[in-house]
């Protein structure tokens, strides 16, 4: 049963369309990451499931039950903000109290439920603290404990990782993926980190302009983009895409080559290239370049291994090839996937 | 203390002291002369008219001045404070000065606590309603004075109109066979009017106080209580309160320094009748020392407020700084 179903979505602020009908829907236990850009309405889907705002049309269920009238606290949602939103007057301890006295958990089962959430999040030692005197990471950390300690139903995470200094982040990453199937709950990540999104979530959900633009696990995602804003928004560097007559090309970086280097390869697309610039990326090398002829000096970027670099002339144009079957293909209006049009 | 790079070795032959500068630095460039001249006038104020009443007043209250004699300098001890201490009326003035400002307290912070929750949403009116809520403390007393004057008129006050119109006044009621209730000749109603009217006029700026740190509060922390399961009430007193606590007891102590040396409202009103059965010190002081040209007996009063006064400046200012720190 899906723990979490969005019907019809939309909410509109006065003239403006924040979310123009969101469909989806979660699978039990399950990390579904959604992402996408500033405005996209990521935020606004979020608040609308957590209850803080009411939508303008459509349904929110949870459980099977339609809750969209309900107010947060009747949801059983626990959710963490990007600011952590700990209580400052309150030791750490209370601050993991709350949720529990709030719904009234009897004293000796309350300091039960601290004592293990603060255990599976390692802050036992921090549980008489006062807020202001947590770093970023353990702030993280009890404001996580606060949500666990409830069993709630659904996560909600708000950019939890922007907070914090960048060495931390990868650790907290890790530890957040761990904290998610220690517990099992369904989670719903939100971010505008697409490297993030794709690296933590089992099912992505991108988002542009208040609407769902793909959902799917981060290989469908990355090797089966819907559409061209999806091509172009996963995978660093984004894939290229090429305007020619019949529709639009893509294809990744790491799978255009000098010619030179793989004269063994059969079934490919050629183009001329003239790389203007290359970059050592340590494993790899970045090439920047300009394709000829019908795609009008379109920009091209190509990652390429160590033994291929050598086969590149910079300055001079070369034949770059691309094996069909890494190509992909989108209508040039609509931006959607089609299928493979001859190049 | 600046800090020096102690270098080793070589001070004796190649380091050379650089000249002093011997461009003249203008006065407005120089922060201790410029610091001094700016805090002057602020100084020059306090000490004109602040401390030097205030050490008239303890001179005055050991002499033996009046009004028609001020500069008499016969030291008599504490015979002022006693013979103002056997007078009937002081009883009266220290009991009522204290129980209306514990009065004023009380009810002003409730009503704090209910303006600035009020003021913490969003609702049609609320620019107008801002004003309204300032318009007491914004109000000059004497102006406001004559309108609770006609609030608490003997025989016109719109009150006792309502109540009468409700049933509640009048003939085999429960307010009592009269048709009006006098309020300002009656002891306990007159205590109780004088405290409406502090309360009325220092509500504003407590709540002004109040809401500044009340919208400090960042937004995240109550959607995160609504989330956890919190209602109203839980929130206001584990979270809006203890985020507020400072900022209000800052509030209430600048109330009880308005209030305790306050004689603006009884002169206006009750002045202390009927009898002494509303007097306050302040109001007293100025009765016996002014009114009355017993000059010393005046001030000895007058220095009754002092300890009160002392004491809710200085926990105001350690308050105060708390916060900051």
């Amino acid at each position: 049963m899906a723990i979490l179903e969005v019907r019809g979505v939309a909410k509109h602020f006065g003239g403006f369309s924040a979310l123009n009908g969101i469909d989806l829907a979660t699978r039990e236990g399950e990390f579904l990451t959604i992402v996408g850009p500033s405005g996209c309405g990521k935020t606004t889907l979020m608040r609308v499931i957590a209850g803080l705002e009411k939508p303008t049309a459509g349904a929110v269920l949870l459980n099977g039950k339609v809750v969209t009238p309900l107010p947060p606290r009747a949801r059983n949602i626990a959710m963490v903000f990007q600011s952590y939103a700990l209580y400052p007057h309150m030791s750490v301890a209370d601050n993991i109290a709350f949720p529990l006295k709030a719904r009234r958990v009897p004293k000796a089962e309350r300091e039960r439920r601290i004592r293990w959430a603060a255990g599976v999040l390692g802050i036992g030692a921090l549980l008489h603290r006062r807020p202001a005197r947590l770093s970023g990471g353990e702030k993280q950390k009890v404001a996580l404990a606060r949500a666990i300690v409830r069993k709630p139903s659904l996560f909600i995470f708000d950019e939890p990782l922007s907070s914090l200094d960048a060495q931390v982040r990868a650790m907290a990453r890790a530890e957040l993926r761990q904290l998610h199937d220690r517990t099992g709950v369904t989670t719903v990540y939100v971010t505008h980190d697409q490297i993030e999104a794709v690296g933590l979530g089992d099912r992505v959900a991108v988002m542009q302009a208040g609407a769902l633009r793909q959902i799917g696990s981060p290989q469908e995602l990355y090797y089966e983009p819907a559409n061209t804003f999806v091509a172009g928004f996963i995978g660093t560097p984004p894939m290229n895409l090429l305007k020619h007559a019949g529709a639009t090309v893509g294809f990744r970086p790491e799978h255009a080559m000098p010619r030179a280097a793989v004269p063994q390869f059969k079934d490919v697309a050629t183009f001329q290239v003239c790389i203007t610039r290359v970059e050592f990326l340590g494993s790899e090398w970045l090439a920047y370049g300009t394709v000829d002829g019908e795609f009008g000096n379109a920009k091209v970027l190509c990652k390429l291994r160590e033994e291929a670099i050598g086969k590149v002339k910079v300055g001079e144009v070369q034949e770059f090839v691309v094996p069909r079957a890494q190509l992909r293909f989108f209508d040039k209006e609509t931006g959607r996937r089609t299928v493979p049009a001859p190049v | 203390m600046r800090n020096e790079t102690v270098l080793g070795g070589g001070a004796a032959g190649g380091y050379e002291e650089p000249s002093q500068c011997s461009e003249h630095v203008a006065i407005a460039d120089r922060d201790g002369v410029v610091g001094t001249i700016m805090l002057a006038p602020a100084v020059i104020y306090v000490i004109a008219l602040v401390a030097v009443p205030f050490f008239l007043a303890i001179a005055l209250s050991l002499s033996d001045a009046t009004v028609g004699n001020p500069s008499a300098h016969q030291f008599v001890g504490f015979d002022n404070f006693t013979s103002v201490i056997y007078e009937a009326a002081f009883t009266f003035a220290l009991r009522n000065s204290i129980i209306i400002t514990a009065a004023t307290l009380v009810l002003l912070t409730v009503l704090t606590i209910l303006q600035v929750e009020l003021l913490a949403c969003d609702f049609p009116g609320k620019r107008t309603a801002q004003i309204l809520l300032i318009l007491p403390w914004a109000m000059p007393v004497a102006l406001a004075a004559i309108g609770w004057l006609w609030l608490l008129d003997s025989e016109f006050s719109p009150i006792d109109w309502l109540l009468r119109a409700v049933g509640l006044l009048g003939p085999g009621t429960v307010l009592g066979p009269a048709n009006n209730l006098y309020y300002l000749g009656r002891e306990w109603l007159g205590i109780g009017a004088v405290v409406v009217i502090n309360v009325w006029r220092t509500l504003p700026l407590s709540t002004i106080i109040v809401l500044a740190g009340r919208t400090a509060i960042p937004n995240e922390v109550y959607e995160q209580a609504e989330l956890d399961g919190a209602g109203y009430f839980r929130t206001l007193f584990q979270i809006t309160l203890p985020a507020l606590a400072i900022l209000l007891i800052v509030a209430i102590l600048f109330t009880v320094l308005v209030i305790f040396g306050d004689m603006t409202v009884v002169a206006l009103t009750t002045r202390g009748g009927p009898g002494y059965a509303t007097e306050i010190l302040p109001y007293w002081a100025y009765l016996k020392g002014i009114q009355g040209g017993a000059l010393s007996q005046g001030a000895a009063i007058a220095l009754f407020l002092f300890p009160v006064l002392l004491a809710a400046s200085v926990l105001a200012l350690r308050m105060a700084y708390r916060r900051e720190g």
